[in-house]
C-alpha cells in the first residue's frame, strides 16, 4: 500500500483545518470498509488520513419526537440497528444499514462514509432519500445543511469542497401512519452490491386508506442514487390500492437510467427499479398500516 | 515511508505496545508484527472473514482496521478464544462435527460464531447463516458449521441454567 | 425455532465380510485442535530469519508482445534486493511429464510463471521482485517499465476456432486423434474422439431425439488460501521451498526440470493447506521465490497472491461450448448419443476435455455412440484441474437432456436413469469396463428418500415458482502412487508419517485404517504429513485418491508392522514367527499370548526398535457415482433462484469417517451451486477480468444455502482392503444439472447456460 501519515483528530476544528490544508490529498477514515481498499487498490491516494471517529459531533446519536434523528458521520452500522428508537422510527434506514456487507462490515462500516463513497448502489443512501435526510456539513469557516438527494455529483463524487466535512445527518421525525422500506436486488442474499434498489416512505391517511405522503428513491440505476419525487406524487391522496402502487412502480421505472455493467444489465436493472419499487411500497405500507408495531420486537427482516 | 507509530493495544487480554506504519492494516500487525497468525489472510478486503477478530467486542475483519487506529482498543483473535483449561466450546463442536476441512476459514468462522453467541446465546438457523454471511468457506457447504454452531450454543445455554 | 440435531451416528459394521472397530466410527481429526486454536501453521505463516518478501508484476494486457523491460529505477529503491524477469529462467526442454492425473509441459509452465516474449492473459507474470517488506516490493513493481504491443486478444472457444482468429502460440499445431496433422497455426492444441457402434442406426431406431446447444462459463476454485511460497536458495545450491501444494512431490520435480537444477538439490515442504480442489497443484509462485532467493544473496523469500491475482492468474477451469443429440426408444432405451465439445485451456494446452468426454453419458449403458472434443487456447489463465474436472460442464449438458428425454417419454426420471443404468461389465465411452460400480444403488437411494416422495413446497408468494430436479453424476477416481513409514513407540503407539497432505481430514482417516489394520485403538497412531526429503515418492492429493492408495498403503503398513511384532512375539517366546497367530491386537501362540501394548514395550529386548516404511503404486480405484435431488423456487419477477432442499446419494465404497465423507459430499454439492447459479468470469471486449474479487465472484454464503442432506451408499470396491472407493469430486457433478431441471419444472423453459444467474432466467422468461 502506498505510504501515509495518520492523524487522529480530536475536534472538527483540528479536522477541517487539515482537510483545508491538505486537500485532495487528506482522506476521511471512520469505518475505513471502503477507504482503506481504495487505497490498498490505489483508486485513492492520500498523503494523510485523517480519522475522524474521535470527533464527538460524528458520534452523535440521538433522538427526540420533535427534533427527529441526528446520526454522526462516524457512527457504525450496527449501534444505528442496535438502538431501538431507530429500529421503531425509521425502519428504511434499517432496512439498509443492516444489509450493507456482512456483520464484520457493519461493526465499522459508517452511515457518514456510505454516504461519502457517493457510489450510486450505497444502501443507505435511497433510504436517506426516502426519509427526507439532511446532510450537516462543516467547513473552517462553519457549517451548512442540504438535503440529501443534493449531496451527489456523479459516481464517486459529492459536493463537498475542499476543507468540508460531513459531521451528520438528520432525519425528521417520523409522520403520523408512516412506514418505509429499503429493497435491494442482489444475487446473492448478503456480501453484495444493489443490481439495484428502492428506498420509499409512505404516510396514509386517518382512515389509512389513501397516500398522505410518499417518497421513492431508487439505487444503482443512474451515476448518482436517484430520488424520484414524480413516483411519490403519483401516490399522493390516492386510495391504497394494486394500481396506484403499480402507477408509482411504474414511473420510478421510467425515471431509471441505468448501465450495463459486471453487476447487471440496463434492461435488468430497468425492470428490477419497477419490482423492487412495488415491493418497498407494499412493505412500507403493511408498516404504516400497523404503525411500525411489526417492527417492536426489534427482529430484521431481510430484503431481495 | 512515513515514520512508525508506536501503538499500545490489549491484544488477548494482554498490554502490547508494537511499532507500526500507519499503512499497515491491524492484520498485518497481527501475523506479521506479533507472530499472532490465527488471523487469515484470505481476500484483504473484507469479503471473506478470514481475518475477523474482535475490536472492542465487536465484530470486525482486520484487513479493514489500520494498526494504528486500535491504540487504546482491546483487540481478541482466535488465539485468545480458548480458556486456560481446554477449549472454548464452538471450538470443540467444530470438532466433535467435523466442521472444517483444511482449516484456513476457521479460526475466523470461531470468532464470529463467538460474536454471535455472546450478543445472541440462542440463535435460530437462519440467524447463524445470517450472522456467518461474511465468513466464506469452500469446503464444507456450511451445513456442518451451522450444527456446530447451534450445538455450541445449546451446551453453552446448558451449562448456564443447570436443570 | 431450529433444533440441533445430535451428532450422526458412526458407521461401524461390515464390508467385505469384515467387522470394524474403528472403520466408520466419527473419530476426532487429530490436527484439529491446533486448527480450532489458529496455531496450525500454513504456507503464508512461514518466518524465517532475514526474510524478504516478493512481489509480482503483472501483465495489463491480454495478449501482447514484451517490447522491453527496464528494471532500473525500482533496482535503485531502497529495500529493494531483487529483480528477476522471463530471462533469468533457464531455458526448460519442451519436455512433457505426467503429473498428477494430468501432464506437465516444461516449456508452457516456464512461459507461464513468467512470460517470455508473449503476455497471454490479464495477470500474466512478467516481473517479480523482493523487498525488505511487502509495501516496498509493491512500490517497486510500479517502478517497473514494461513496454508492450498490444495484440487482439481471443476470449471465446467458438471465436479461437476460427481460422482468422489471433493465435496465441505460433508454434502449436493441433494434434489430431494424437497425431499432429498438418502445418496451420492454430488455437486448437487436440481433438480427441470416442466412437462405438453406428449412431446414425442408433437414432433411426430412436422414438424420440433431444438435440441441444450448452454453454457453460469460466469458474474458479475458490480456496480461501491464496497461493504461497516461501523459497530459500541456499549458498550450497540446495533448495527448500515451504508451500501450499496439493503434490509436494510433483512440485519437486517440477521445480527441478523447470530451475535444472538436482531434484536431490531440492526440497518441498508441504505446510497446512486452506483448501485447493485440483488449483493447488501447479508451480506459480514456487521458482519465482526461489530464484528471487539466490538473487538476494541466499536470503528466504515470500510470496503469497492477494484475491485479484488468485481470480485473475490462477485456476480457473474452462468455459464450455456442448452440443449434446441423444435419442431413446419408446420403452426408455437410449438408441444413441452423439455429442461435440469444446473446452476453453486458457493460455496453454491442457483443458480437461478428455475427462469430459468421459463423464457426459457414463452413468448410462450405451451401443452407439460418437463423442468429439476439442481442447482449445483462449487469452485467459491456464485452466487448472477444479473437482473433477470437466465433469459439471458436461454433466450439465447430458442430465438436462437425458432429463429432456424422460420427460419426453413421458417417464419418471429416476425410473428413465434405471432402465439405461451402467453395471458391472458393462463398458465406459472411453474404453474400460466398469468393476463393482454402485450407480443403480444411488437411483434406488433417492427413489426411496423421503425428499424425493414428498410434495414439493408451496410458493411462498404469487411470483414465485417451484419446481424439483434429479440428475446423477460419474467420476473416474484415481490410484496412484502412496509412501509411509510408521514407528512402533514403546508405549503402544504408533508414529505413523505419510506422503498426502491433508486437505480436509485424511490425517484421520488414513490413521483410522492403520489403526483398524493393526487392531489398536485410533487415538494410539499418531499421524503426521511428510515433505520430499522424509518418504517415497507421493501423488498428490486429489483425484479422489487419499483414502483409496494412501490408504492401502496404511494398510499394507500395518501388515508390515504385524508381521514384525509377530518376529518380536516369537523372539520372546522362543517360537518360529510362523506359529503366531493375530487376531486384533493380540499375538497369539497356543495358550499364549500378548497385546500389541505389551509387546511394544518389550521391543528392546526383542531385536530393538521397529520401524517399517511402504511406498507402492496402487491399483483398482473403482469409479464413483452420485445422484441428486434438488427443490428449487424461483422468483420470477427478479429471476433469482433459491435452494430449498437438497438430498445427494452417493456411492463411495465404504465411509471411513462418515463425517469427513459427508462433508466431501456437502462441500462439493456447494461448489456445484455456485457454478450453477452465481459463479462466472466477467471480461470486457479487451480481455480484462472485470470481477476479480469475492465481492463480483460470487461464491455461495452461508445465508445462500440450505442444509445439504448426504445419503451414504456403500457398494464395496474390492480391490480396496477397506471397500473404498474415494469420494471427493463425484459430487460437484450433479448440481448444475439436478438445479437446471428443476428450474424446468418450476418455469417450463430449458436453461442452457452456465450461471443460471437471474438476468439469464428473467431472460427466458422473456420478462427483459
Amino acid at each position: 500500500m502506498q505510504s501515509f501519515s495518520y492523524v487522529a483528530a480530536r475536534t472538527l476544528a483540528e479536522a477541517t483545518a487539515i482537510l483545508a490544508r491538505e486537500g485532495d490529498q487528506a482522506k476521511c477514515l471512520s469505518g475505513g470498509t471502503d477507504l482503506i481498499v481504495f487505497l490498498r487498490e490505489g483508486r485513492r491516494r492520500a498523503s494523510v488520513v485523517v480519522d475522524v471517529k474521535g470527533i464527538p459531533e460524528l458520534n452523535q446519536l440521538s433522538y427526540h419526537p420533535q427534533a427527529g434523528l441526528t446520526i454522526g458521520a462516524a457512527v457504525p452500522c450496527h449501534r444505528i440497528y442496535s438502538d431501538p428508537e431507530v429500529t421503531a422510527h425509521y425502519p428504511g434506514l434499517i432496512d439498509a444499514v443492516a444489509l450493507i456487507g456482512g456483520i464484520a462490515i457493519q461493526g465499522r462500516a459508517t452511515l457518514g462514509g456510505n454516504v461519502c463513497t457517493a457510489s450510486p448502489a450505497g444502501d443507505a443512501i435511497p433510504a436517506l432519500i426516502a426519509h427526507q435526510a439532511v446532510c450537516v456539513v462543516a467547513s473552517p469557516e462553519g457549517t451548512r445543511e442540504l438535503p440529501i438527494e443534493q449531496f451527489f455529483r456523479g459516481p464517486g463524487q459529492t459536493v463537498l469542497g475542499t476543507g468540508e466535512l460531513l459531521v451528520a445527518l438528520k432525519l425528521p421525525p417520523p409522520r403520523p401512519r408512516m412506514g418505509a422500506a429499503y429493497l435491494r436486488f442482489t444475487p446473492r442474499n448478503e456480501m453484495d452490491i444493489a443490481v439495484a434498489s428502492a428506498g420509499v416512505a409512505v404516510a396514509l391517511s386517518e382512515d389509512k386508506a389513501r397516500f398522505a405522503h410518499a417518497r421513492v428513491a431508487l439505487g444503482a440505476v443512474a451515476p448518482t442514487p436517484l430520488f424520484v419525487p414524480q413516483a411519490g406524487e403519483a401516490l399522493i391522496n390516492q386510495p391504497v390500492s394494486e394500481a396506484a402502487v403499480e402507477a408509482a412502480a411504474r414511473a420510478a421505472q421510467a425515471a431509471a437510467r441505468p448501465i450495463t455493467d459486471v453487476r447487471g444489465t440496463a434492461e435488468q436493472r430497468r425492470h428490477l427499479a419497477y419490482v423492487l419499487t412495488k415491493r418497498a411500497l407494499w412493505r412500507a405500507i403493511e408498516r404504516a398500516r400497523t404503525d411500525g408495531k411489526e417492527r417492536e420486537n426489534g427482529k430484521l427482516e431481510r430484503g431481495g | 515511508m512515513h515514520q512508525k507509530v508506536c501503538v499500545t493495544a490489549i491484544i488477548n487480554d494482554e498490554e502490547v505496545t508494537f511499532l507500526c506504519e500507519p499503512r499497515q492494516s491491524l492484520l498485518e500487525v497481527l501475523r506479521d508484527v506479533l507472530g499472532l497468525t490465527g488471523a487469515k489472510e484470505g481476500c484483504n478486503n473484507g469479503n471473506c472473514g478470514a481475518c475477523a477478530v474482535l475490536l472492542n467486542g465487536v465484530l470486525v475483519n482486520a484487513c479493514l482496521v489500520l494498526g494504528v487506529e486500535v491504540n487504546g482498543a482491546r483487540v481478541t483473535t482466535v488465539e485468545g478464544i480458548a480458556p486456560k483449561e481446554g477449549l472454548h466450546p464452538l471450538q470443540r463442536k467444530f470438532l466433535e462435527h467435523a466442521a472444517l476441512q483444511c482449516g484456513v476459514c476457521t479460526p475466523g468462522f470461531i470468532v464470529a460464531a463467538k460474536a454471535l453467541l455472546d450478543r445472541n446465546p440462542n440463535p435460530t438457523e437462519h440467524e447463524v447463516r445470517h450472522w456467518l454471511a461474511g465468513n466464506l468457506c469452500r469446503c464444507t457447504g456450511y451445513d456442518k458449521i451451522v450444527r456446530a454452531v447451534l450445538d455450541a450454543a445449546a451446551e453453552m445455554r446448558a451449562q448456564r441454567q443447570p436443570t | 425455532m431450529a433444533t440441533v440435531e445430535v451428532i450422526a451416528k458412526d458407521n461401524t459394521g461390515t464390508t467385505n465380510g469384515k467387522s470394524y472397530s474403528v472403520i466408520g466410527r466419527r473419530v476426532l481429526r487429530p490436527d484439529g485442535v491446533d486448527k480450532v486454536t489458529g496455531r496450525a501453521q500454513y504456507g503464508a505463516d512461514v518466518k524465517l530469519p532475514g526474510l524478504l518478501y516478493g512481489k509480482v508484476l503483472r501483465s495489463p494486457h491480454a495478449h501482447a508482445r514484451i517490447r522491453a523491460i527496464d528494471t532500473s529505477a525500482a533496482e535503485q529503491l531502497p529495500g529493494v534486493k531483487a529483480i528477476i524477469t522471463g530471462k533469468d529462467l533457464p531455458l526448460a526442454e519442451d519436455k512433457v511429464a505426467k503429473s498428477g492425473e494430468g501432464s506437465v509441459n516444461y516449456s508452457y509452465l516456464r512461459q507461464n510463471v513468467l512470460a517470455q516474449d508473449k503476455v497471454l492473459y490479464h495477470g500474466h507474470p512478467v516481473a517479480a521482485v523482493a523487498a525488505v517488506d511487502i509495501h516496498t516490493a509493491e512500490e517497486a513493481l510500479a517502478l517497473i517499465k514494461v513496454e508492450y504491443e498490444p495484440l487482439p486478444p481471443v476470449l471465446d472457444v467458438l471465436e479461437a476456432m476460427r481460422d482468422d482468429a489471433p493465435i496465441l502460440l505460433p508454434g502449436l499445431r493441433t494434434r489430431e486423434l494424437g497425431e499432429v496433422v498438418g502445418d496451420k497455426p492454430t488455437n486448437i492444441a487436440s481433438h480427441e474422439q470416442f466412437a462405438r457402434g453406428d449412431v446414425a442406426a442408433g437414432f433411426a431406431q430412436a422414438a424420440v431425439i433431444v438435440e441441444r446447444e450448452f454453454r457453460t462459463n469460466t469458474v474458479h476454485q475458490g480456496y480461501i488460501e491464496p497461493h504461497n511460497a516461501t523459497a530459500l536458495w541456499n549458498a550450497d545450491d540446495h533448495i527448500t521451498v515451504w508451500t501450499s501444494t496439493q503434490g509436494a512431490w510433483d512440485q519437486r520435480r517440477d521445480l527441478s526440470a523447470l530451475l535444472q537444477v538436482p531434484i536431490s538439490r531440492v526440497r518441498v515442504i508441504p505446510m497446512e493447506i486452506g483448501g485447493g480442489f485440483g488449483g493447488k497443484f501447479a508451480l506459480y509462485l514456487e521458482p519465482l521465490a526461489a530464484l528471487l532467493s539466490r538473487k538476494a544473496g541466499h536470503r528466504p523469500v515470500k510470496m503469497w497472491m492477494q484475491r485479484d491475482e488468485e481470480l485473475k492468474a490462477t485456476g480457473p477451469t474452462s468455459a464450455s461450448v456442448i452440443r449434446v443429440k441423444a435419442g431413446a426408444r419408446a420403452d426408455g432405451v437410449i438408441t444413441a448419443v452423439q455429442v461435440w465439445m469444446a473446452y476453453e485451456a486458457g493460455a496453454f494446452p491442457g483443458s480437461p476435455v478428455s475427462a469430459g468426454m468421459g463423464v457426459i453419458f457414463a452413468p448410462y449403458r450405451l451401443e452407439n455412440l460418437l463423442i468429439d472434443g476439442y481442447d482449445v487456447l483462449v487469452n485467459k489463465p491456464p485452466a487448472q484441474p477444479y473437482r473433477a474436472p470437466g465433469g459439471t460442464n458436461a454433466a450439465f449438458a447430458g442430465e438436462s437432456v437425458i432429463d429432456e428425454l424422460a420427460e419426453r417419454l413421458g417417464m419418471d426420471p429416476i425410473a428413465f436413469r434405471r432402465i439405461n443404468a451402467a453395471k458391472e461389465g458393462d463398458r465406459r465411452a472411453d474404453g474400460p469396463v466398469y468393476g463393482r460400480i454402485g450407480y443403480i444403488e444411488t437411483l434406488d437411494a433417492i427413489a426411496a428418500h423421503p425428499h424425493y416422495n414428498a410434495p414439493l413446497p408451496a410458493p411462498s408468494a404469487p411470483y414465485i415458482k417451484v419446481g424439483r430436479g434429479v440428475a446423477s453424476g460419474f467420476w473416474f477416481n484415481w490410484d496412484g502412487k502412496s509412501s509411509a513409514s510408521a514407528t512402533v513407540n514403546p508405549d503402544g503407539t504408533v508414529a505413523y508419517l505419510e506422503g498426502s497432505v491433508d486437505i480436509g481430514g485424511t490425517r484421520a482417516s488414513l490413521a483410522m485404517m492403520l489403526a483398524e489394520t493393526l487392531g489398536i485403538p485410533y487415538e494410539d497412531v499418531k499421524p503426521m504429513v511428510g515433505d520430499t526429503q522424509t518418504l517415497g515418492f507421493n501423488d498428490g492429493t486429489g483425484g479422489s485418491r487419499t483414502t483409496y492408495g494412501s490408504g492401502i498403503v496404511a494398510y499394507h503398513l500395518g501388515q508390515a508392522i504385524i508381521q514384525e511384532l509377530k518376529k518380536r512375539a516369537a523372539a520372546l517366546w522362543q517360537v518360529s514367527a510362523e506359529a503366531i497367530q493375530v487376531e486384533g491386537d493380540r499375538y497369539i501362540c497356543g495358550d499364549r499370548q500378548i497385546a500389541f501394548k505389551e509387546l511394544a514395550e518389550k521391543l528392546d529386548e526383542t531385536g530393538g526398535p521397529l520401524s517399517v516404511s511402504v511406498s507402492l503404486d496402487t491399483k483398482g480405484a473403482i469409479p464413483g457415482f452420485g445422484t441428486h435431488v434438488v427443490d428449487v423456487a424461483v422468483d420470477t419477477e427478479t429471476g433469482k433462484v433459491t435452494i430449498l432442499r437438497y438430498t445427494a446419494a452417493q456411492d463411495v465404497g465404504r465411509a471411513i469417517h462418515p463425517s469427513y465423507v459427508e462433508g466431501q459430499i456437502q462441500g462439493g454439492v456447494a461448489q456445484g451451486i455456485g457454478w450453477a447459479l452465481s459463479e462466472e468470469y466477467v471480461y470486457d471486449d479487451e480481455g480484462h477480468l472485470l470481477n476479480a474479487s469475492l465481492l463480483d465472484y460470487r461464491m455461495p454464503t452461508a445465508l445462500d444455502l440450505p442444509m445439504i442432506e448426504p445419503v451414504i451408499v456403500e457398494v464395496p470396491n474390492p480391490n480396496h482392503p477397506f471397500g473404498v472407493k474415494g469420494v471427493g469430486e463425484v459430487p460437484i457433478v450433479p448440481p448444475a444439472a439436478a438445479i437446471a431441471n428443476a428450474i424446468y419444472q418450476a418455469i417450463g423453459v430449458r436453461i442452457t447456460t452456465l450461471p443460471m444467474k437471474p438476468a439469464v432466467i428473467l431472460k427466458a422468461l422473456g420478462r427483459i
